[in-house]
């Protein structure tokens, strides 16, 4: 029997306590034992940022972390942005008003992303946005609405995240 | 790719981290921010039968003033170097360079010490660390060692670390007055590790410079310390320097080729690089050191991107 070890972390504001494997990825956690499959896994190796989660309000490649460590923290997904499900949270609304995805397989890092970017500067220049946007790819290169969509959160949000 | 399995121990103490090692026959591996280690694993490149997580040991994560200079613990996230004031006032190459290092994501995880311990041949920390002339202290089971940062690192991936020793604390002493200092990167795209990056730090006495420390990344096994340039930099006109620093530059390296960058290309940028950092590390000296006029003029002469 592989060594599993209790973790007890809050995601998305609930707690949920299981016995992983020391090896399970935060990433694999997320999707397999919680089923939260927004999260995207695209490269595996902390390039492509599809997988980018906050971890105690920080981003951070959730597959570059292994399960054990998210221990006692708290973990917001893209499934934790919304307040409701009937209303979207005003990044996600400004990436649907901008149309800042196409296939949305990036989206979710990108919104986990930009949520971030606006917490730490509520008001970015274009450079700040690419700079902060730099570190998640998307395969559709529909690279010119998601800075308009970031453009337009932060407008709409002033900040306040 | 997953990682392969491991046993994973997440001490709470310097101690218990340092006597998982020692009883781990050096088939241990220690885990830091995890941004480079974790890839390993997930490609199976790495596969330590122990893996010792330090992200639990409150002590080795500050910024301190100590000593007239600055002390950072290897557990210090690199976004808190990049969030710090005493940084931003106090270590002006740090506070530059350190926004190079990958991306926010990776910043919030990843550590000054892990950085450094890792040694990857292109990456910041390393340079910045030999240009600002770091003392690394290391801790093992034969007690504490501090070592020069030029003598840390040894080579590819390579330091002086033993499989049985952390690299605890970093100090970085005052940077003198009149010093002015730049860090200049290029890479194909933000926040991958650079084709060639170049730290340069500088100081004015009396109108001439009077100490110099380049360090480039990306053109060698380890940081590669320009010390002809530097040689050529200090003393006398500055203004009949700046070709000749770049040149010597040029000649001290022998990169390698890869899929990334000719040999060829990355020594034109290295020269290159070099040229407008030297220019811009003495712009920053000026603001200091305003009675500087010769530089000032010389400045004035020369075109930015020679």
């Amino acid at each position: 029997m592989p060594d599993r070890r209790m973790v007890s972390v809050i995601v998305n504001g609930r707690g949920v306590e299981r016995a992983v494997e020391p090896r399970l990825l935060l990433s694999d956690f997320l999707r397999h034992e919680l089923g939260l499959t927004g999260t995207h896994v695209g490269c595996e190796h902390g390039v492509c940022g599809a997988c980018t989660v906050l971890v105690d309000d920080q981003p951070a490649r959730s597959c570059l972390m292994l399960t054990v460590q998210a221990d006692g923290a708290s973990v917001t997904t893209v499934e934790g942005l919304a307040s409701s499900p009937e209303k979207l949270h005003p990044v996600q609304q400004a990436f649907w008003d901008a149309h800042g995805l196409q296939c949305g397989f990036c989206t979710a890092g990108m919104l986990i992303t930009t949520v971030a970017l606006l917490r730490e500067h509520g008001a970015p220049s274009d450079a700040d946005i690419r700079a902060a946007l730099s570190g998640n790819l998307c395969r559709c290169t529909g690279y010119q609405n998601i800075v308009k969509a970031v453009r337009l959160a932060a407008e709409r949000t002033n900040g306040r995240v | 790719m997953k990682p392969p399995s491991f046993e994973y121990v997440a001490p709470r103490t310097l101690d218990e981290a340092l006597e998982a090692l020692a009883t781990s026959n050096g088939e241990a591996k220690i885990l830091a921010g995890g941004q480079s280690l974790i890839p390993l694993l997930n490609f199976r490149l790495a596969r330590p039968r122990l893996l010792v997580d330090l992200n639990r040991i409150p002590e080795l994560g500050y910024i301190d003033d100590r000593d007239g200079g600055l002390a950072i613990g290897a557990m210090t996230r690199d976004a808190a170097v990049e969030r710090e004031p005493l940084v931003r006032e106090r270590m002006p190459l740090l506070d530059e360079a350190i926004r190079w290092v990958g991306h926010a994501a990776i910043r919030a995880r990843g550590t000054v010490g892990g950085n450094l311990a890792h040694a990857d041949p292109a990456a910041e920390l390393p340079a910045v660390a030999v240009c600002l002339g770091a003392e690394l202290t290391i801790a093992g089971p034969r007690g504490r060692r501090t070592l020069a940062a030029e003598d840390f690192f040894q080579g590819y991936l390579t330091t002086a670390l033993q499989p049985d020793e952390i690299l605890v604390d970093v100090w970085l002493p005052a940077v003198a007055p009149s010093t002015g200092q730049a860090w200049l990167e290029f890479a194909r795209r933000h926040g991958d590790f650079a084709l060639v990056g170049v730290a340069v730090s500088l100081t004015l006495d009396r109108g001439e410079v009077s100490n110099a420390c380049i360090v480039l990344t990306g053109v060698g096994g380890k940081p590669v310390r320009a010390r002809a340039a530097e040689t050529v930099l200090v003393g006398g006109q500055i203004e009949d320097r700046m070709t000749p620093a770049a040149d010597a530059v040029r000649g001290a390296i022998d990169p390698d080729a890869d899929i990334h960058a000719s040999k060829e290309y990355r020594t034109h940028l290295a020269g290159v690089l070099t040229q407008r950092a030297i220019h811009t590390a003495l712009e920053r000296a000026l603001a200091q050191d305003p009675s500087a006029l010769d530089v000032r003029r010389a400045l004035e002469r020369m075109s930015r991107y020679a």
